[in-house]
């Protein structure tokens, strides 16, 4: 074991998949000579060539356009999206090419293939620099999405993401890159794609998240219990697609009670997902309302501190909600 | 402008047999009768949807003939019938398509007719929306490059693509690279309604080429053998490490842009008449005969027995299986007995 943050786990989880599978190409903005804004492919042009390594045009339709091909042609490809916030131009690539391409084919071409990207808020990033885009993925056929939120998950749901036959959006919360620090095993292994994951148990109260909003709801459970002596269950989403029902159901109808904590902006989130699948089959179970804590319906954070602060929600608030709750 | 402009090669001095030729103009002909066929059945109920080739027939055969079956990688768009042909697809399986069959190659009754697709043949998946597919022919060439492969990779489109940003990254991304791709841009004027003037301030598409770095060629795209000198330099240049080349051939469909489609409202019936007295099929058997390679005779010949033998697919795909309403569920995430 070694304790790494979320940044080194994944470049090193990268590293040793490249070294392991030559079939692996990583390309993207600024990731070669530079080794990516984040640093989280720092030293692999010096290591594996210009070939393998590449740093693209401006053009993140084509990087995602780039890597179909490249996977259609043998190549395992890992791009990178520089920011969350500049996916969108590649949005038609990923729903009409990259989602269907398996199911329009009748399972006749798949795509295996990884688009990885820095996304979430926190780090002064304004308007352009901190969106969360889980829902707008989350809600196509064809594609996972994933959101490990730790230094442990984020490598091995990396090495799974590379494995998988099927295209992996994998989403790393930018705050969470030196933030947070932890184990990780120094040889491979993998978290499996598809399966939450209970990060603190509890009995009074389930609350459930993924990305920086998970840590969030780590803190605000400490202090229920050390405040309160409420006892929080905490439920890492960790794939946002194929969801796992199943875990934060029988978190749910253990404790009684459900909150739903995400970053994004709050109305057709993912947690109004999760909290529906929450109100459909376990209603009899709940003890009290679902609460969704979300972002307020504007368009992004501020750049000023104070905005930034406004927009997300934190373990002050978090914690209360939580009370709040228990209480009822 | 760095264009250069090419018509009327002999036949011997391109390398191609009299054989080559007979067989180039049978699969022109397939796709004409293919096309024929299915606005017959389109107006008998039986094809909801019909995507034509017709005028196309003559730049396809050009352009498709110099790649290699089971080497070279196809990604086409939705009018290329010839295109697949040329890569292996059979009349049946086209209909199997156009009926959306359970057995239809590219997608199990799927997709609309028309969007090609067969890992076997090498000929890439494509969706509907345009361009698209112009990244993934870069990406396929970038892997051969990097794979120290032989094939080259050919990618067609309408003109109309050619207003798309990923037309223009994806010839940018070739150009940066060198990559063994030709681009082939089946100039048939109309992006369904809307007239080239109204598309691009150039004459011609093959002009924008020297801004990626790399050559551009306009070529009469009703003229079969000047489509394959272009192509045939094209693949070797790629072949030899000297990257791609964008081919604009001039054409013109005949029909509507589908069969959904109502031309009347933005061509003339005197243009479309006069864009058919210049019919790529019709110009092919005059020469054909011309230099003696077939006669008359022959050339009926060819009509009677492709007729002959398209019907007879027809009627084999009509009476295939249906997908099965289960198959919906199918396929969204890799299973066992995908082929990839």
């Amino acid at each position: 074991m070694t304790e790494k943050n979320v940044v080194t786990a994944i470049h090193d989880s990268l590293h040793d998949e490249m070294v392991a599978d030559e079939r692996i190409v990583v390309l993207g903005e600024d990731i070669a000579v530079r080794g990516g804004v984040f640093r989280v492919t720092q030293g692999f042009l010096e290591e594996f060539g210009e070939g393998r390594v590449l740093d693209t045009p401006l053009a993140e339709g084509l990087i995602v356009g780039l890597a179909v091909g490249m996977s259609l042609h043998g190549l395992l490809p890992v791009a990178e999206i520089e920011f969350a916030d500049f996916i969108h131009p590649a949005f038609d690539q990923m729903v009409s090419e990259v989602a269907r391409m398996r199911y329009r084919s009748n399972g006749d071409f798949g795509l295996p293939m990884v688009v990885r990207v820095p996304w979430g808020g926190g780090v002064h990033g304004a308007l352009y620099h901190s969106q969360s885009i889980e829902a707008f993925y989350g809600h196509i056929p064809g594609l996972k999405v994933v959101v490990p939120s730790t230094p442990y998950d984020a490598s091995g749901m990396l090495r799974s993401a590379i494995r998988d036959p099927d295209p992996v959006l994998f989403l790393e919360h930018k705050r969470t890159y030196r933030l947070i620090k932890g184990d990780v095993p120094d040889e491979p292994f993998q978290v499996p794609i598809g399966p939450a994951d209970v990060k603190r148990e509890g009995t009074d109260l389930t609350a459930i998240s993924y990305g920086l909003m998970l840590h969030v709801c780590l803190e605000a459970a400490v202090r229920l219990q050390d405040e309160h002596g409420i006892s929080v269950e905490v439920v890492d989403v960790r794939t946002i697609s194929p969801l796992d029902a199943e875990t934060i159901l029988d978190s749910v109808r253990k404790t009684g009670k459900a909150l739903v904590v995400y970053e994004d902006n709050r109305t057709y989130g993912a947690g109004a997902e999760i909290a529906a699948t929450i109100a459909e089959r376990a209603m009899f179970d709940l003890d009290g309302p679902i609460v969704r804590i979300g972002g307020p319906d504007v368009p992004a954070m501020g750049f000023a501190t104070n905005l930034e602060h406004a927009f997300m929600p934190d373990a002050d608030m978090v914690s209360a909600r939580m009370l709040e709750l228990a209480r009822l | 402008m760095a264009t250069r402009v090419t018509t009327e090669p002999s036949h011997e001095a391109l390398g191609l047999t009299p054989e080559d030729l007979r067989s180039m103009y049978r699969t022109m002909v397939t796709a004409r009768l293919v096309d024929e066929a299915a606005f017959r059945l389109n107006r008998q109920g039986k094809a909801p949807f019909v995507v034509p080739v017709s005028g196309h027939e003559g730049c396809q055969v050009g352009t498709g003939w110099p790649l290699r079956r089971g080497q070279d990688i196809w990604v086409p768009y939705y009018r290329d019938t010839a295109i697949v042909l040329l890569a292996g697809m059979t009349v049946y399986e086209i209909f199997l398509g156009l009926f959306a069959k359970a057995d239809d190659p590219a997608s199990g009754g799927r997709q609309m007719p028309s969007h090609w697709g067969s890992r076997r043949l090498g000929i890439m998946s494509h969706s509907s929306p345009i361009a698209t597919q112009v990244p993934h022919a870069a990406g396929i060439a970038y892997a051969a490059k990097l794979r120290g492969e032989e094939a080259v990779v050919g990618c067609w489109f309408g003109e109309g693509a050619t207003s798309e940003g990923a037309w223009h990254e994806g010839m940018n991304f070739a150009g940066i690279h060198r990559l063994p791709v030709i681009f082939v841009c089946e100039n048939n004027r109309y992006a369904i309604s809307v007239e080239q003037s109204h598309q691009m301030a150039v004459e011609n598409v093959a002009d924008r080429a020297p801004g990626y770095g790399f050559p551009g060629e306009v070529v009469d795209g009703n003229d079969v053998l000047a489509c394959y000198a272009a192509m045939r330099t094209a693949s070797d240049r790629a072949r030899a490490g000297q990257g791609p080349t964008l081919i604009e051939a001039k054409t013109y469909r005949f029909f509507p842009h589908t069969s959904d489609d109502d031309d009347r409202s933005y061509r003339t019936r005197e243009e479309v008449e006069e864009a058919k007295a210049r019919d790529p099929i019709a110009r092919f058997a005059a020469l054909l005969q011309d230099r003696g390679v077939m006669d008359t005779a022959a050339i009926d010949g060819v009509w009677v027995e492709t007729k002959a033998s398209v019907d007879l697919q027809i009627d084999q795909a009509w009476n295939a299986a249906d997908p099965d309403p289960s198959s919906l569920l199918r396929h969204v995430f890799y299973e066992p007995d995908d082929t990839s």
